[in-house]
């Protein structure tokens, strides 16, 4: 094996000349467009209109109300909310009693993969930021909220702070400091689940969520 | 199809069949005019020449340094616990990952979409030992089901209407008869659904791996590619060693470039970012990530600055959606993983010109594909190229590709000479024209594959010579 790395490596590196060099990477045609958070938000918004999804903007102190009414439009009656984060703690303190059940992403998917898969009707998570001109959320899932919080689940609803809409990927990942430290997951989503597969036929839901919800705090 | 059919014979057959199949060029014409037209609008607010000439530039500077970069990315991806595998052919890929779902007594795989895996028949190759390799991108599903491969890279089963795809479900898993499409995609994901949760390793491919922070990224509409990287406890990433880029921040231009490129749209619903195995504390994500790098033909390809260029291709499609070739005769014709434009520059590098000697021939050499192509890949010019490694090219451009010289013929080759040997001879050459000119009327009116759609060029009564002097005296050119 470490044999069929060192021939591929010395045929690579066996070119009589080295390739010829690209010109410098101008990256000025991709780079950001000047627009207000007014604007972003708008943009933001039309975009994740656009793909079948949903947007709401609300007051900081104003978004569990909001949520709950989707839910409740919905008829769904649990969700899977993180617990020991900011946004799960403020969540658990304001939920009503006869809200709809939160559910806890508290053990290793081995240990409830069917009821996961089966059972849990929605998914909240936090998103890092947002993408203007995409209409994308960006989010690092980790401990307090895991990678399949929101994917499985057949509704994802997203919590977005309007000041941490950025304008591009580009500019999001110079803003975040990207490069200085991935995490083992990193993800950018722009609508609920589809595809085009059959016959050009757009159908939402294949397998991730069939509905996104993002509540914008402004 | 018998079995004493030559490559060349093959081709043909399925060039003919496809063209003659009305339901083939109906399903093709409405889903590329369709991608076309989408393409046109997802860059009309933008300098696209600009972009292409960046989204070139990034390419070509991953390749000049690609064996640093793919040391680099070895080192990055060790660092954050991914295990890196190198494999010369892809009989190695296959048993690199052969031997790590063994490790974990695997019986099922879940599979994203991966072109690379589609190169290595790797899904045959772990039926034949024993494990089963499930697709589970909708089309990809689809086209396993029909016991079929891919007819476009970015649209698997595009070759096929509702009506066929019900049919084959019906047939295959029981579902109800339907046109209703939202009703088949429901029906494929609880039958996924299943098989994600049983799993015992997912594999994906890679659309950039990203050398500086050691990160695979994929990107994809469904969802299917995350759970595949997610919900079994190994994930194998397998990719061409050409995917690497250097930077970070050179992934946003060109997914911009792919997404739009491909399908029209400004971005994929899911956006993919992968460094790392699960960590303490985090609550899935698989326990082990492999990447697999498959080199298969593309450091030959690296060998030369010309055919290097093919190197660049980000695999979005848009040279098939745009060919009057592919449109019409659609991606099973070509009869190689990678059809189209693009498939016959890149499957004569990868398969070597005995078997695809036709391939850099069938094309009008419109150009469509090179001035669509967002990485500015030069395909016209390098499918000129392929047709010269083919016939062997002359002194100056010795062969490169493995095969060169295949459709070479003595004959050919004869009459070149004798045409050359006559036009640096003047006497010779007006004694000859003269009679050409005289007796033309026994010139052939049959020529072989030229006349079975055209007729034949026939000499003029008088030469260009003859008719400039007549001018020149002043007498009367006719």
């Amino acid at each position: 094996m470490s044999g069929s790395r060192e021939r591929i490596l010395a045929r690579l590196r066996g070119r009589r000349t080295p390739p010829p060099p690209p010109p410098a990477s101008d990256m000025r045609p991709f780079a950001a467009h000047e627009w207000t958070q007014e604007e972003r938000v708008e943009r933001f918004r039309s975009a994740i209109e656009s793909v079948h999804g949903e947007v709401h903007r609300v007051a900081h102190d104003g978004w569990i109300t909001c949520l709950l009414e989707r839910l409740q439009a919905r008829g769904i009656t649990n969700l899977l909310a993180p617990a020991d984060t900011a946004l799960g703690r403020e969540l658990r303190h304001a939920w009503p009693a006869d809200g709809p059940e939160l559910l806890r992403y508290d053990r290793p998917i081995e240990d409830w993969k069917p009821e996961l898969f089966h059972q849990v009707q929605a998914g909240l998570t936090a998103a890092r930021g947002g993408i203007a001109e995409t209409g994308s959320l960006i989010l690092w899932p980790g401990p307090g909220e895991p990678r399949l919080a929101s994917l499985v689940p057949p509704v994802h609803i997203a919590v977005l702070d309007a000041d941490q809409l950025h304008t591009t990927l580009l500019e999001a990942m110079r803003a975040q400091h990207w490069a200085r430290g991935m995490p083992t997951n990193a993800l950018l989503i722009s609508g609920p689940s589809k595809t085009a597969d059959i016959e050009q036929t757009l159908a939402y839901g294949v397998h991730g969520p069939r509905e996104l919800i993002v509540l914008v705090r402004e | 199809m018998s079995a004493t059919q030559t490559p060349v014979q093959a081709f043909h057959r399925r060039v003919h069949d496809a063209i003659h199949d009305a339901r083939i060029r109906a399903n093709f014409r409405s889903a590329m005019d369709g991608l076309m037209s989408k393409r046109r609008t997802a860059f009309a607010d933008w300098d696209l020449e600009r972009l292409r000439e960046l989204g070139a530039a990034i390419r070509q500077r991953a390749l000049t340094r690609l064996p640093d970069l793919l040391e680099e990315l070895e080192r990055n991806c060790q660092a954050n616990g991914i295990r890196v595998h190198w494999a010369e052919t892809d009989e190695e890929a296959c048993h690199i990952i052969l031997d790590i779902c063994r490790a974990h007594d695997a019986r099922q795989v879940i599979k994203g979409k991966s072109m690379v895996s589609e190169e290595m028949e790797l899904n045959h190759f772990l039926q034949q030992h024993g494990i089963q390799a499930l697709e589970s991108d909708l089309g990809e599903y689809i086209v396993q089901l029909a016991g079929e491969t891919p007819s476009h890279i970015i649209m698997p089963a595009i070759h096929k209407n509702t009506g066929e795809i019900s049919e084959l479900m019906h047939e295959k898993t029981g579902t109800e008869p339907s046109r209703d499409v939202d009703y088949l995609t429901a029906a494929a994901r609880s039958q996924l659904r299943e098989r994600f949760m049983q799993a015992d390793v997912g594999i994906s491919g890679v659309n950039f791996a990203v050398a500086e922070t050691g990160t695979l990224c994929l990107v994809e509409n469904e969802g299917n590619g995350r759970l595949t990287t997610t919900v079994p406890p190994v994930h194998i990433a397998v990719t061409g060693i050409e995917k690497v880029v250097e930077r970070l921040e050179d992934v946003a231009p060109l997914l911009s470039l792919l997404t739009r490129s491909a399908t029209g749209q400004h971005i994929t619903t899911y956006f993919n970012m992968i460094s790392g195995p699960r960590r303490d504390g985090e609550l899935d994500g698989p326990q082990e990530v492999h990447l697999v790098l498959v080199d298969s033909g593309r450091s030959g390809i690296y060998q030369d600055d010309e055919l290097l260029e093919t190197l660049r291709c980000i695999r979005c499609g848009a040279c098939m959606n745009h060919c009057p070739v592919y449109t019409r005769v659609g991606g099973h014709a070509y009869g190689t993983t990678y059809p189209g434009p693009i498939g016959k520059i890149l499957m004569p590098h990868l398969l070597g010109l005995e078997a695809t000697s036709e391939l850099p021939s069938a094309s009008t050499l419109c150009g469509a594909c090179g001035d669509v192509c967002p990485v500015k890949i030069p395909i016209p010019r390098l499918l000129v190229r392929l047709r010269r490694e083919a016939v062997e090219g002359d002194g100056q451009h010795p062969g490169m590709v493995a095969g060169h010289g295949v459709k070479r013929r003595r004959w050919e080759v004869a009459i070149w000479r004798l045409w050359s040997w006559l036009h640096a001879r003047p006497g010779l050459y007006r004694a000859g024209i003269a009679a050409a000119t005289r007796f033309r009327w026994l010139q052939p009116r049959r020529l072989g594959a030229w006349t079975r759609y055209r007729t034949a060029p026939r000499l003029a009564p008088r030469s260009l010579h003859a008719l400039m002097k007549a001018r020149a005296s002043g007498g009367n050119p006719r």
